[in-house]
């Protein structure tokens, strides 16, 4: 006896979240059927590993054939063919589009293309993470990186509308598709230690401060040729910020700086000494990275740069965080000060994102 | 010209991209009715075209209406090139031909392609002008209303029950014609669709007339099959009971589950046992204004005819005879009628006064080519010849009445057998004459049967019985007497007195035939036929012993003819009535007692068996009250503590033609066997698991024994095909198989539905073919009902324990969202659900739908223009989402798509049907040629099936609807063949749209805010305790 058939369809569509995320793991039929058996599911209910297979292949054919419509969200919420609550709509979504963090910490800053598709299944052994979970996570990068890619306005309100994702995980793919435009180098072994987390939140203050728009001026012409978008950085900006080179080039610009900056620390700073003794080389780390970013392979290694020019001096001599807050807060205050200095607003854009993000990037 | 149809077409959206180069599509639109054929523009390139047609209008008889779909084909337009058909939308628009019923059609329709499935969605408005004609010849029946459901709808009220109306319609199946060779299948499959679509709708209109001529005004219990004769043509036929309903105002009780029979009701001078005098309870004068309230389509004006059998004093005296007076009056009452057959399986009070037991009837034919479409005698022949032997086995029983009758087919190429079968009953005739007394509803109060046994005595005489029974004296009123075990096809009446509750019980069975041909395959299996019928029963009044039960409700045995073989099952819902006698233990005794290893070997199992029986009662809660032995003036024997019976396995085929055939009567089988046949079936029977804790099922609408149901349910088909092993076959093999399949099915659904513990399956319909010679297909349509298990209000104490306990140790319970639809249940749950575990849930479902209103709310502002503005102030502060969450509570009327409930009952727990809207009959065909690539067999179903729910669904909306009641899977046809990746099936659907509100929503509303604003409170309470 051999069961040729066997469905089970219901008026509203069950959904088995444990199921789900079995499917999602990347998991096959006869895996999920073992690792339900193992977490005790049949000696809870009393059923049999045949009821348990024919329940798991059920729940992943329905997984199936709402799939094509979990690749445009909004298409789940307004078909008639499966009757799914509300609650659980949100619910399949999110999930659908959640992603490991191992994984996104792999594909960060690269192109979404072919070429990294191939390397899906490197990044599947070094994570174990599945073949088939990894390629629904890059399809979901991918998918949301091309509807968003050509859109106007905000970012995270465009993947949200579009995909319909709680405001947690939109943040998170507008990090994802802006690294991914801008192509930032996340995967240098220097760069390891930090998590999606930190570079999501570097994202956002660049997106927020740092792209055209963030000059928040609302577009008059719908036809202008300006590019308001989230997804570059502002070009105009970047040339601007070769003006700030006058900072460190200017020798007595800069021994003021440090002599301003030294004043207001005196005895507030517990490394004061090492803060004095490296002020030049830190000050010149952080203006020449601001010089160098009208190159696109300077904009990539940002994060390199930033930890190579600052986070890893302080750390190698034990600067506290608070010292490390301290020390930028009065670092970029102080430039106000400085008479010579004409570009006050191009430094306070460049160094309130910059002082956000490495005080994000300063841990171990 | 009695009816104007006007049509407009709106949008479409969704649609699938039918030009590769554009990614787009060039959609317009054909609308069709009769011969008349209209064409929207063409909408070019887009996905989601705007029509917003012009109103067409149809100038059409009201005889076309009745029979024609309106059909919609959406198509793509090419320039080049025959345009493409996208897919069609049918749409039956008699629930716009009777005045009570929906107004206007309109919403999204799926649009269907038999080949593709949905493809979009259309968006349609139907209105009718429907002009008076009082012509009387005409051909017509709008007005007759239609309902699917087995018993007085709810919101009407019966003043006449007139009784059975059948008709059938044939015609040569499209598939089966010369020009199906040369066609394409999509063609064929319209063309079958179209055909059977047409077919309906005439059949509908002319069981409408002959409602008509009986002074009916509606049809009930209305039920309609296809035949699939193959070559020999395609048979549409209905049965149905005509009613004249009047509409309530402002309906009573609807949920018969929870209403306790406890209703102070006097006793009614019909159904009292005769040793009491009667008196008469309705002297008043009668007359109902039914005349006025019928629909304006055709007038009917009911004579007042007062009803006096009984009158005031008259009856009182004459105590003895009565109940041959009562025959006498209700044989008159339905001696004009041809067959007195009601397919109502539940009753208005006092309609059913005794129940005499199953009676059923089979024949087996041979089909032949129908020649004269127009004059389908053979069939009809057929029928009548059955219902007659139906008729002639219910007088044997003392019956002159029928009900929950039904009627069934199953063909196998040329060899087809006609069941029928339904209960031997004795009516009160007051509901079946003209002129009845003034509403029965109010009139029910009078009439009662002593404590709901009435329906139990016997009406047969008990010297002239018709079949071999112990009879005993009734345990409730000890007045009449009872027989020891009751099978019956209907529904638990309301007002029965029933001890513990109530369980799913089936007999299966399967019998290898050898292939034959034609007349020599006819006689074999009406050969097999009485052995089949004998053994289902023994299987179940076996099985009914050894859950301890005495009675079975909804009793349906299905035959099923193969190649090779014939498969019985039959499903009822045994319970335990108080008014019959303890049922007797099985016992079994070995055929060789001389051997002692044999011997303990028997005693082992009789053990076994006594334990099943002492479980079997401990589970379902049966602990009828201790009745002391000497039944007062008793001449009966008391009534055994144990039915013996002993016999041989080489006895056992004589004892069969004694009880079957040497009987004379052998379809009135009401069997009385206390019998296992051989070891294997003892086995057999022990090898039936009980539901898992938490769970019930039955297949009758309500389950005995409960009656605090919440409002979640989920209505379900689940099919399962198995491929038999060739080799060897053998009916113990084969019984064992098919009993597997029948277990598994049933312990996958509980597996699957166990969210929703303590719950219930009602209404579980199994249906069983054979599409081909090594398959058997098994559909289950049924619904779970959710159901408090702690009394109403009691104890939030328990819930809490239970949902630490849940919190601490059942991550899965947790996890497990109660499947009610958001729309409905927000309102209407003034305090958490019973299982309170879902603390998590709550927030988790308000979080869900706050994402999805605050993206909803940030499309508005995006779309208005003004960028960045909101989200700065929602990035920032967490008020934002506290606003919106406050903000989605209310409008959950904005949720995109209507939830539409669909359940097999004819009632929705916790919910008023305040509107039957039309009856919804449909019928799909689906076919592909690439079945790998959809899933295999099972994806393809899958899909299919889940398709017809949305259609379902969307007609329903459509009309204005939020549920489709007494909803039924009639056909399930599927045919594969992997080899030419090719599969097709048939599936045929009925139920009645509802409009339905809950029952908090009717209360006071300000109610609902405080209560609202409590359940936080109370639910952090629970989670800190």
């Amino acid at each position: 006896m051999t069961s040729e058939l066997d469905i089970f369809v219901g008026n509203t569509t069950l959904i088995d979240e444990d199921v789900y995320r079995l499917w999602l793991d990347g998991y096959s039929v006869g895996d999920a059927v073992a690792l339900r058996v193992r977490s005790g599911i049949l000696e809870q209910t009393g059923a049999t590993a045949a009821v348990l297979q024919s329940d798991t292949m059920d729940h992943y054919r329905t997984f199936h054939m709402l799939e094509r419509l979990l690749h445009a969200p909004p298409k789940l919420l307004h078909q008639l063919i499966y009757q799914i609550p509300p609650s659980r709509q949100a619910l399949l979504i999110e999930r659908y589009y959640a992603f490991d963090e191992a994984f996104v910490r792999e594909v960060l800053g690269k192109k979404l293309s072919k070429g990294t598709k191939k390397d899906l299944d490197d990044i599947s052994t070094k994570t174990g993470i599945t073949l088939k979970s990894c390629r629904r996570q890059f399809d979901n990068f991918k998918r949301v990186f091309k509807v968003v890619e050509e859109m106007r306005g905000s970012l995270v309100d465009n993947v949200q509308q579009h995909f319909l994702l709680s405001d947690r995980l939109a943040r998170d793919y507008a990090a994802i598709v802006f690294f991914a435009n801008n192509r930032f180098e996340t995967g240098k072994k220097k760069l390891q230690y930090l998590s999606f987390g930190d570079f999501a939140f570097c994202a956002e203050l660049m997106i927020q401060n740092w792209t055209l728009g963030a000059v928040g001026e609302a577009p008059t012409d719908p036809d202008s040729q300006v590019d308001d978008m989230d997804m570059d950085l502002d070009k105009e900006f970047l040339q601007d910020l070769k003006e700030l080179k006058v900072l460190v080039a200017d020798k007595d610009l800069l021994d003021l700086h440090k002599s301003l900056v030294c004043t207001a620390l005196r005895g507030k700073l517990g490394v004061f000494s090492e803060m004095e003794a490296n002020f030049k080389n830190l000050s010149r780390g952080l203006v020449n990275v601001a010089t160098k970013l009208t190159h696109n392979k300077d904009v990539r290694d940002l994060f390199v740069d930033l930890v190579e020019k600052f986070v890893e001096p302080c750390r190698s001599d034990h600067w506290p965080l608070s010292d490390v807050r301290l020390f930028l807060n009065q670092y970029s205050a102080s430039v106000h000060s400085l008479d010579g200095f004409r570009h006050q607003a191009l430094w306070d854009r460049y160094m309130g994102t910059l002082r956000g993000c490495l005080l994000r990037l300063y841990h171990d | 010209m009695p009816g104007k149809l006007k049509v407009k077409i709106v949008a479409g959206r969704h649609l699938p991209v039918m030009d590769r180069a554009s990614d787009l599509t060039d959609a317009f639109v054909e609308v069709k009715f009769g011969n008349t054929t209209f064409k929207t523009d063409v909408y070019p390139k887009s996905l989601n075209p705007q029509w917003n047609s012009e109103w067409f209008k149809f100038e059409v008889d009201d005889e076309d209406l009745q029979d024609e779909p309106l059909q919609i084909t959406v198509l793509d337009h090419d320039t080049y090139s025959a345009n493409d058909a996208i897919g069609k939308v049918y749409i039956d628009i008699d629930p716009l031909l009777y005045s009570e019923a929906a107004t206007v059609i309109s919403g999204w329709f799926p649009i269907y392609d038999t080949i593709h499935g949905i493809r979009g969605e259309i968006n349609v408005v139907v209105k009718v002008d429907l002009f008076n004609d009082l012509n009387r010849f005409r051909q017509s029946s709008c007005g007759v209303k239609f309902f699917c459901t087995t018993s007085i709808p709810k919101c009407y009220r019966a003043v006449i029950i007139h009784g059975f109306v059948e008709e059938l319609v044939v015609n040569e199946d499209p598939e089966y014609q010369w020009i199906d060779r040369i066609r394409t299948p999509r063609a064929s499959n319209e063309a079958r669709q179209r055909l059977i679509s047409l077919m309906s709708g005439e059949l509908q209109r002319k069981i409408g007339l002959k409602v008509l001529e009986m002074r009916g005004n509606a049809v009930v219990g209305y039920l309609q099959c296809f035949d699939l004769e193959g070559e020999s043509g395609l048979v549409v036929r209905a049965i149905g009971t005509a009613c004249t309903l009047d509409k309530l105002s402002s309906p009573a009780a609807f949920l018969p589950a929870c209403n306790s029979p406890s209703k102070e009701m006097k006793e009614s001078p019909l159904v009292h046992p005769p040793s009491h005098g009667c008196r008469s309870t309705h002297n008043s004068p009668i007359h109902t204004a039914t005349g006025s309230r019928l629909t304006q389509n055709f007038s009917v004006s009911v004579p007042t005819l007062i009803y006096t059998g009984m009158g005031s004093g008259s009856a009182g005296k004459e105590g003895g005879p009565f109940k041959a007076l009562l025959r006498q009056q209700t044989q008159s009452a339905l001696e004009q009628r041809e067959f007195p057959f009601f397919t109502l399986t539940a009753f208005p009070p006092g309609f059913l006064v005794h129940v005499g037991g199953v009676v059923s009837a089979r024949s087996v034919k041979l089909l032949d080519r129908i020649h004269n479409p127009d004059e389908p005698e053979t069939r009809d022949a057929w029928w009548a010849e059955i219902r007659q032997e139906i008729k002639s086995h219910a007088k044997a029983l003392g019956c002159h009445a029928v009900v929950g009758y039904s009627e069934s087919t199953s063909i196998c190429e040329e060899v087809c057998i006609l069941s029928a079968s339904g209960t031997a009953a004795v009516l009160n005739p007051r509901f079946l004459q003209d002129g009845t007394v003034e509403g029965c509803l109010e009139q029910r109060l009078e009439e009662n049967l002593p404590a709901g046994c009435g329906f139990c005595h016997i009406p047969y005489d008990e010297l002239n019985m018709p079949f071999p029974a112990h009879l005993t004296y009734c345990y409730n009123c000890r007045k009449q007497k009872v027989p020891d075990v009751l099978f019956t096809t209907i529904d638990l009446p309301t007002d029965a007195t029933v001890i513990g509750k109530g369980c799913l019980i089936q007999a299966r069975l399967c019998r290898l035939k050898k292939k034959a041909q034609a007349e020599a395959n006819a006689t074999a299996i009406s050969n097999l036929l009485p052995f089949m019928e004998y053994e289902v029963h023994t299987q179940l009044m076996n099985k009914l012993k050894l859950k301890g039960m005495n009675a079975l409700f909804g009793l349906r045995i299905q035959i099923t003819v193969g190649e090779n073989m014939l498969m019985g099952l039959a499903s009822a819902t045994g319970v335990y009535l108080a008014a019959l006698p303890t049922p007797g233990g099985i016992q079994i005794a070995g055929k060789t007692p001389n051997d002692g290893s044999y011997e303990q070997h028997i005693s082992h199992m009789q053990k076994k068996i006594n334990d099943t029986i002492a479980k079997n009662k401990e589970l379902y809660e049966i602990n009828p009250p201790e009745i002391s032995e000497e039944i007062i003036g008793s001449p009966i024997p008391e009534p055994r503590q144990r039915s013996r019976l002993l016999r041989s396995q080489s006895e056992s085929s004589d004892e069969v033609t004694e009880l079957d055939l040497s009987h004379g009567k052998k379809d009135a089988f009401v069997l009385e066997i206390d019998d296992t046949d051989a070891m294997e079936d003892v086995h057999s029977l022990l090898t039936d698991v009980p539901p898992p804790s938490g769970f019930y099922s039955c297949n009758t609408e309500i389950m005995p024994g409960i009656n605090n149901w919440t409002s979640e349910i989920q209505m379900f088909t689940s099919v399962r095909v198995i491929r038999l092993s060739s080799l060897n076959l053998t009916n113990h093999a084969l019984n064992k198989n098919f009993n597997d399949l029948c277990e598994n099915l049933l312990k996958s659904l509980y597996f699957k539905l166990r969210s929703m513990i303590p719950c219930c399956l009602c209404h579980v319909n199994f249906t069983v073919s054979l599409p081909e010679d090594e398959l058997i297909q098994v559909t289950v349509t049924a619904v779970a009902i959710t159901f408090d298990k702690n009394q109403a209000l009691q104890t939030t104490k328990a819930h809490v324990e239970k949902s630490l306990q849940r919190a601490s140790t059942d991550n899965e319970e947790l996890l497990q969202f109660p499947l009610e639809l958001c729309s409905d249940s927000l309102p209407s749950h003034p305090f958490p659900p019973a299982k309170a575990t879902s603390v998590d849930y709550s927030s988790f479902a308000d979080r869900c739908s706050s994402w999805i209103e605050l993206i909803k709310l940030k499309a508005q502002t995006i779309r208005r223009g003004s960028i960045k503005t909101t989200v700065t102030v929602e990035k920032t502060s967490p008020m934002g989402e506290g606003n919106f969450r406050n903000r989605s509570a209310a409008p959950c009327a904005n949720s995109t798509v209507g939830v539409v409930k669909m359940t097999p009952l004819s009632f929705i727990p916790g919910a008023k049907i305040t509107k039957y809207l039309g009856i919804i009959n449909m019928f799909f065909i689906r076919e592909t040629t690439s079945l790998r690539e959809e899933g295999g067999v099972s994806g393809f179903l899958h899909a299919f099936i889940a398709e017809v729910f949305a259609m379902v669904r969307a007609h329903v909306a459509a009309l204005g609807g939020n549920a489709v009641v007494s909803y039924i899977m009639k056909q399930c046809v599927f045919m594969e063949n992997p080899n030419k990746n090719q599969a097709q099936c048939l599936i045929n659907v009925s139920g009645d749209a509802v409009v339905f509100a809950r029952e908090s929503e009717l209360e006071v509303v300000s109610t609902q805010q405080p209560a609202a604003n409590c359940q936080p409170a109370c639910t952090g309470g629970e989670v800190t305790t």
